[in-house]
């Protein structure tokens, strides 16, 4: 599952900085039909978590409310240099993680 | 009875329901399940969204809570609910202080024109809430496209 995820290089300490995920999820809702008249199985990022330096700072519950490619906007108080690390897993299990990093001054 | 108290009374019985037809500011009954029983109030937080959707497949959504967010005065979670949506609640967001800013952004399916409710739990043991109505042209998750 790709991901793209923006988040500032670098910032000052106590900075509120922005962060953007997008992850490329089609997020089956589990209510539509494939081509023979099959229901598709729901399949949707069910969590998504984000933690600094081991911290979590900020968790989401997704569903199928969700549209296809979630893309989720949230803010953090840059505190210290290090890593942002972010995971989410859907209904089948598959997981997926990104890092990034941050230079705090 | 004279006719004008019998007028009188026929108007305030015909007031009663059209009063309560006017009333938008009800919170959506399955929203309001998230506080458990505790009252949920109008205000603090701020729900944008756009007047009408062509496509509900993905609506531009900002929840947007008015709080300080330090350590003893933040908000802990932001709960959306549709009012029409098979499932209705579309997603829950946990922040703390940490975030810094009470502020979340995303897209989400809309199916039909509703109105769509924000729930957010503060660290003071109240909820608030805003609800935003939206018309959408063509509805997300039901029909075949």
């Amino acid at each position: 599952m790709a991901a793209r995820i923006q988040i500032p290089s670098q910032a000052k300490q106590g900075e509120v900085v922005e962060v953007r995920v997008l992850i490329q999820h089609p997020m089956e809702t589990g209510y539509r039909h494939d081509d023979v008249g099959h229901l598709i199985k729901r399949n949707v990022i069910k969590v998504l978590s984000c933690r600094y330096n081991g911290v979590e700072v900020f968790r989401a519950d997704l569903s199928s409310g969700i549209a296809a490619n979630p893309y989720v906007q949230f803010y953090t108080v840059a505190d210290k240099s290090g890593e942002l690390e972010f995971y989410w897993i859907d209904d089948e299990g598959k997981q997926g993680s990104e890092r990034q990093s941050i230079r705090v001054t | 009875m004279k006719r004008r108290e019998f007028l009188a009374g026929i108007a305030g019985t015909l007031a009663l329901p059209v009063a309560a037809f006017a009333d938008d500011e009800v919170l959506d009954p399955l929203a309001a399940k998230v506080a458990n029983g505790a009252p949920v109030r109008k205000g603090k937080v701020k729900i944008v969204l756009p007047q009408l959707a062509d496509n509900g497949n993905s609506v531009p959504i900002r929840i947007t809570v008015d709080s300080p967010m330090t350590a003893a005065d933040h908000v802990k979670s932001i709960h959306l609910y549709s009012e029409r949506n098979p499932v209705s609640n579309m997603a829950n967001f946990y922040l703390g202080p940490r975030a810094g800013k009470a502020e979340i952004d995303s897209r989400v399916r809309l199916a039909g024109s509703q109105k769509v409710t924000a729930v957010a739990a503060l660290s003071d043991g109240t909820f608030w809430y805003d609800a935003a109505p939206i018309v959408v042209t063509l509805s997300a998750c039901l029909d075949e496209s």
